[in-house]
């Protein structure tokens, strides 16, 4: 009677033991070649902090030689270099906090459910998807000093000839009206996505109570909400502070230096220096700064990733 | 109480217009003449006409000189295998590593999930600019390969994050019933582990396309005119002197056309994936 289950037992036994080795390595067998392809991209980082560390010229491959902190001591007595900080620290300033406090707005207007809200929150989602390069450029269309239509608006109200980012006292605000077209709808998105997953009852329980509006929003909710406000913000503040694409496309960094951010300086100190060392430098520090950002941004993560799970 | 649905009301007009008029407006510019789009006051009543689309099929563009030759169809092309290239290469590499990080703790797995996430913080320049240099020594710069290669940065995390944590829905014991049923461990993988997951494959890959056809940085470095996709080659195009208004709009028109129709597909799972590894730019 007990023979077939225990052949089964003996069997399924057999090929565990045999299997035991396969799924020690298995694990490893599985993941190297993603962790290939890792190492492949770990090379030129690590090149990149090397090249930071040394007088490297493309134009003068001679004088190439190593200096130690030299390209950072230069840079930060340089007042372009803190120029570059301050503009881009600002860009990231403004960006992310305009970002959030539209997004959230968005995202408080669109809670509840209406086939007005619903199309909206899909339309929302139109300009996440173009590139931000693209974006740029048709913000570059609209903003056109002969045609632009934007351009036209502004006239309309007694606004003439706001050259937008053509001039330095415009670029800025130009760039963070584009960067907040394209980004903003990820906030809400985020965002109403935790509204959405937020328990009722603390909301009807308030209610009932006759709790002021007031109380609820900054009590009840804002407190529910901060986990993913964070990730958001974190996410955001990761891109801006290296933003490229958009700022590269409206104006080069220009016009002058007024837009010069980390990555678009690295870029001309590069391409048009062709001074690698310099340029390593400047991206090696950009490194930094988001790396202390991202440590903070995974732990937070984490801990929503873990409740989400909890949840579920 | 009648003000404030008022103010409700208003703001969603507002939020509409913000977000949607740029696209609308490009939308229409792509099928006005340089005439047209030279008007003052700007009109939406024109005839629209089709001329911007065909100049960039036919390569010959119009420009106030003549005409100029620019294969901007070339560039969508290249869109097309970069970003297709990319997914394919991310699936087959992270699919697995995926399916090892959800179902196996071990240490070096959790190490490599983060040192791929954290790529994703890197600045995209710090690793492109020495990838320049070794990819003209060996011969990969201004290729498909090179650029599918790098591609993977963006591409690879996103998989390897969503694919996770479909992994990690599928019910371990499904997948024992069917070992014990004598069925290897890769049988088990292709037939009941990956079929269980498919919508988060699904979800990863066409989210992995999208992200990929919206980089820049990448090919604006690493590749010249002849592998660049639509993104470096809008640029072009716009600093290009004297090209028609309307063929320019047409050309971002078609850039994002094809995004956008994934998108709608894509919608459900955007949230989720936005949040894992939103890698915009």
């Amino acid at each position: 009677m007990p023979n077939p289950a225990a052949a089964t037992m003996a069997v399924s036994h057999a090929k565990r033991r045999s299997g035991a080795r396969m799924a020690r390595i298995l694990p490893y067998l599985l993941s190297l070649p993603a962790l290939l392809t890792c190492i492949g991209i770990l090379v030129p980082f690590f090149s990149a902090v090397y090249y930071a560390l040394q007088r490297y010229n493309l134009a003068f491959p001679a004088g190439r030689k190593f200096i130690w902190l030299d390209n950072f001591v230069q840079l930060f007595l340089s007042g372009e270099f803190w120029h570059t900080i301050t503009i881009s620290l600002l860009y990231t300033a403004l960006t992310v906090g305009l970002e959030m406090l539209l997004g959230l707005a968005i995202a408080l207007l669109l809670w509840r459910r209406s086939f007005v809200t619903n199309l909206l929150s899909v339309a929302l989602i139109l300009p996440l998807m173009v590139a931000p390069e693209i974006a740029s450029l048709m913000w570059k269309l609209m903003t056109n000093a002969n045609f632009g239509i934007l351009s036209y608006f502004v006239s309309v109200i007694g606004i003439h000839d706001f050259r937008w980012a053509s001039a330095p006292q415009s670029a800025l605000f130009t760039v963070v009206l584009v960067d907040m077209w394209v980004y903003t709808p990820f906030i809400s998105i985020l965002l109403l996505a935790g509204l959405r997953g937020l328990p009722r009852q603390p909301f009807e329980a308030a209610e009932l109570d006759g709790v002021p509006t007031s109380f609820v929003f900054f009590r009840i909710m804002l407190p529910m909400l901060l986990p993913y406000m964070l990730t958001a913000g974190l996410f955001r503040m990761l891109d801006s502070i290296q933003q490229f694409d958009i700022i590269y496309a409206m104006t080069q960094g220009g016009p002058g230096n007024t837009l010069m951010v980390f990555q678009i300086q690295a870029y001309l100190q590069a391409f048009t220096f062709t001074n690698i060392g310099r340029a390593s430098a400047i991206l090696v520090v950009l490194w930094a700064i988001t790396f202390a950002l991202s440590k903070v941004f995974m732990k937070n993560w984490l801990r929503l990733r873990e409740r989400a799970h909890g949840l579920a | 109480m009648q003000g404030k649905s008022v103010l409700r009301a208003v703001s969603l007009v507002l939020i509409g217009l913000f977000f949607l008029f740029p696209l609308f407006w490009v939308f229409l510019m792509s099928f006005m003449t340089n005439a047209d789009i030279l008007r003052n006051p700007p009109s939406v009543i024109f005839s629209p006409t089709l001329h911007n689309y065909g100049a960039l099929i036919s390569g010959n563009l119009g420009t106030v000189v003549g005409t100029q030759k620019i294969d901007y169809m070339l560039n969508l092309f290249n869109s097309f295998v970069l970003s297709s290239g990319s997914v394919i290469l991310s699936l087959i590499l992270g699919v697995p590593a995926a399916y090892a990080f959800a179902r196996f703790k071990f240490r070096l797995g959790e190490d490599m999930a983060f040192t791929l996430l954290s790529f994703r913080f890197a600045p995209p320049l710090l690793v492109l600019l020495p990838l320049l240099i070794y990819f003209q020594q060996m011969g990969l710069y201004d290729t498909y390969f090179g650029l599918i290669w790098v591609y993977q940065l963006i591409t690879l995390p996103l998989v390897l994050w969503i694919v996770r944590g479909y992994f990690e829905d599928v019910s371990e014991d499904i997948e024992l019933a069917y070992r014990l049923d004598g069925h290897s461990w890769l049988q088990t993988f292709l037939r009941i582990s990956i079929p269980l997951a498919r919508p988060g494959i699904a979800a990863a890959a066409l989210l992995s396309f999208i992200f990929a056809w919206n980089n820049f940085i990448f090919a604006l470095i690493l590749g010249s005119s002849s592998v660049q996709p639509v993104t470096v080659g809008a640029l072009a195009f716009i600093t290009a002197s004297g090209i028609e208004y309307g063929q320019i709009a047409a050309a971002l028109v078609l850039s994002i056309v094809p995004t956008l129709i994934l998108a709608l597909f894509t919608q459900r799972y955007l949230v989720e994936g936005l949040s894992l590894g939103a890698i915009k730019g």
